[in-house]
């Protein structure tokens, strides 16, 4: 029988707040985080909305803890406030030192400095200490510094699905008995570079973003940092620490159809979803509540639409994106979306997909509107697929101890 | 005197917010309050708020301000009056 | 007794409608400021009061302007109109203004402009100036919008025969998110030139239904 894994300590910052209890509060009232950008320098500034994290480099540099600048990321300021915040909720620093790792993912690793001091580091040598930052295992590197983990740590880098498969990774590690505890989630800065790169593929959209709904027209881009710590369920026993789900499953398939684009007839996502489903030993009616990954873009919202009509049939049970609270957080979304799945599970709420009006003629069934209290949600799954077609869905059990 | 007066025109717009008036609708001599520009008792608080914050110049007692804030000019000689000091 | 919802109003970021039409669509996203001003403008209303009002009060003020193009006021004794407006978040977007301006000792200029606003009634205080209104009037906060909370206080009032109608509904705005949605309530006997063909049942059910629609 596969060791059970559990979730003892929960970190995350985004547009909806610095940590837990804010976004937990800003969930309550169903408020967004979208709007103008304020800190990033962008040509797209005036063009689209963002979910931007409220806070300039400055301000992230002083929550992490520390003074001197140094040679820090905006995505290893987010990371490690994040990091830290889970790391702390489990009192990680309390027990014994067990195997600990840290799986991390970004994708855009350093780029934010590496844009601004670009002219610096052809002209002059003032900034040179940004050059170093700009690979992905920088910021994994230093999160782990801070919490000091030593035993083992990774970066994954899979697009929108990174932070799932940081999960997914750190989940069979101790199954496996490599790994007694990991820090695994995401970190993502808005960066020039993605973007502009959005932009040019056209599936920002000008209005903050409308997952699911007919007239849908692309993704609103956010920023955020999201990690979760798993553990096995003996490690999880020391210290008298309540646990806050466990993974019940996990599934990862490549759709091997485009590069950016996904199955028309969800076969990526299906069999993501199916995956995640065999490994927890589960069926599709165990399932009270789907964070879909509902970016509001054309193909996605499609794509994993059928996928959720093709396998729960008559008994679609609640389906939400919560992109229009957060954003796209890109390699965060699928940590920080695991999270807010985990609240709905401790608080029997499913969260509402904002800004739908208009359901798509070409789907039997319409997501959560309104935020729903006092219901009793005992499974959840959280997708995540990513360019190149990397899918991946997580599925939260709520504790049972 | 010419250019605080054309200074305080603009500051006066900036500061009680008065969107659609521009520099040369204020009338150097006419009253603020009352006709005109239709300024209110919050309006009052804003100008001593406006004193402080450009000029350095700290009125105590709101009363005083009908004389300082009677016109654009009376603000002007009081400022220039004031921060010889 | 009975009443009836005579009109409705909608003002969000994505689209203003009038008793369910679509009056305007928006194209792009635009922030709150660069939203409401030129709307302000397009009614050529002439209210430079306007100008100085926090971004709440403007919010809930057009809402109320878009409306009273709907409805007649002055069929009715302004001491019987009820104002009852709901919101989740206060007037915390200009009570976090007013707090940015108390921040630094060194640089310590509070706005009693802004100040006045750090109260959620004061929108309402807003629209009764300029409608002339001197009915009875609550500002009520609740979480999400709560149709059973207006539905009970505004269904009481005209219980106790306290108003002869009754504008009601939620103006909630903070930085960037904004969402009005005002009902304009009426007894089901009263007589009315206005769209009585499109009126609907005041009851909490419609409300929702109303608020999820437009």
């Amino acid at each position: 029988m596969a060791k059970r894994v559990v979730i003892t300590g929960i970190g995350i910052i985004s547009s909806i707040g610095k940590d837990l209890p804010e976004t937990f509060a800003s969930l309550l009232a169903s408020r967004s985080g979208i709007g103008r950008l304020h800190h990033l320098n962008s040509t797209h500034q005036d063009e689209f909305p963002f979910a931007e994290v409220p806070f300039g480099n400055e301000k992230l540099l002083s929550m992490a803890g520390f003074t001197d600048p140094s040679n820090f990321s905006r995505n290893t300021l987010l990371g490690i406030i994040a990091a830290g915040e889970a790391f702390r909720h489990a009192r990680l620093e309390e027990l014994s030192k067990l195997k600990t790792g840290l799986i991390s993912a970004t994708t855009v690793g350093g780029m934010d400095q590496c844009e601004r001091f670009y002219d610096d580091f052809l002209t002059n040598d003032t900034k040179n200490q940004y050059i170093d930052v700009y690979d992905c295992a920088d910021s994994t590197e230093k999160i782990a510094s801070h919490m000091n983990i030593r035993d083992y740590m990774t970066t994954i880098s899979t697009a929108c699905s990174s932070a799932a498969n940081a999960i997914l990774l750190g989940a069979r590690m101790i199954r496996l008995g490599q790994l007694d505890r990991v820090v695994a989630g995401g970190t993502e800065a808005l960066t020039s570079f993605h973007v502009n790169g959005f932009s040019a593929l056209k599936i920002l959209d000008k209005l903050p973003c409308r997952p699911f709904d007919a007239n849908r027209n692309g993704i609103t881009l956010g920023e955020g940092a999201a990690y979760l710590v798993l553990e096995s369920e003996e490690a999880a026993g020391e210290g008298n620490r309540e646990f806050f789900a466990e993974l019940a499953g996990y599934g990862n398939a490549c759709e091997a159809y485009h590069q950016t684009a996904s199955t028309p007839d969800g076969k990526g996502a299906l069999l993501a979803m199916e995956r995640a489903l065999k490994v927890g030993g589960l069926n599709p009616p165990d399932i009270d509540y789907i964070n879909a990954h509902g970016t509001g873009t054309d193909n996605n919202d499609i794509a994993e639409g059928v996928a959720i009509e093709r396998l729960f049939g008559d008994r679609i049970p609640y389906v939400s994106s919560t992109k229009p609270l957060t954003g796209h957080m890109t390699s965060a979304a699928g940590s920080a979306e695991a999270i807010l799945s985990i609240l709905c599970l401790n608080h029997g709420m499913i969260l509402p997909n904002l800004n739908f009006k208009t359901p798509m003629p070409e789907l039997h069934f319409k997501p959560v509107t309104e935020l729903i209290r006092g219901i009793n949600v005992s499974m959840v799954m959280s997708n995540s697929f990513g360019f190149g077609g990397n899918n991946t869905s997580l599925i939260f059990r709520k504790p049972t101890n | 005197m010419e250019e605080l007066i054309e200074k305080l025109k603009k500051e006066v717009i900036e500061q009680l917010n008065l969107e659609d008036i521009s520099p040369e609708d204020i009338d150097t001599d006419s009253p603020l309050f009352g006709e005109g520009l239709g300024l209110d008792s919050i309006d009052a608080l804003e100008l001593i708020v406006l004193l402080e914050k450009n000029y350095g110049l700290k009125i105590e007692d709101p009363k005083d301000g009908k004389k300082i804030f009677h016109s654009i000019r009376t603000m002007a000689e009081y400022i220039t009056e004031h921060q010889k000091a | 007794m009975e009443q009836l919802i005579n009109a409705n109003i909608r003002i969000t970021p994505f689209q203003v409608s009038v008793n369910g039409r679509t009056e305007y669509q928006a194209e792009n996203f635009i922030t709150f400021a660069e939203f409401i001003k030129p709307f302000f403008k397009s009614l050529n209303l002439g209210y430079p009061k306007f100008y100085k009002m926090d971004s709440l009060s403007k919010l809930g003020f057009m809402a109320a302007e878009l409306m009273l193009r709907q409805i007649d006021l002055t069929r009715y004794d302004n001491n019987r109109v009820g104002v009852v407006l709901s919101n989740s978040s206060s007037s915390l977007d200009t009570d976090l203004a007013h707090q940015q301006s108390i921040q630094d000792r060194s640089q310590y200029f509070p706005s009693p402009s802004v100040f006045v606003y750090t109260l959620p009634n004061i929108m309402i205080g807003e629209i009764s100036i300029r409608h002339r209104l001197k009915g009875e009037n609550a500002m009520l906060i609740s979480e999400r919008f709560d149709s059973r909370l207006l539905f009970t206080y505004v269904n009481n009032l005209f219980r106790e025969k306290k108003v002869d109608v009754c504008l009601t509904g939620w103006v909630e705005l903070l930085n960037e998110q904004f969402d009005a949605f005002l009902m304009a309530v009426e007894p089901s006997t009263a007589t009315f030139s206005g769209e009585t063909s499109g009126a609907l049942p005041f009851s909490p059910e419609t409300m929702d239904e109303l608020y999820k629609t437009t």
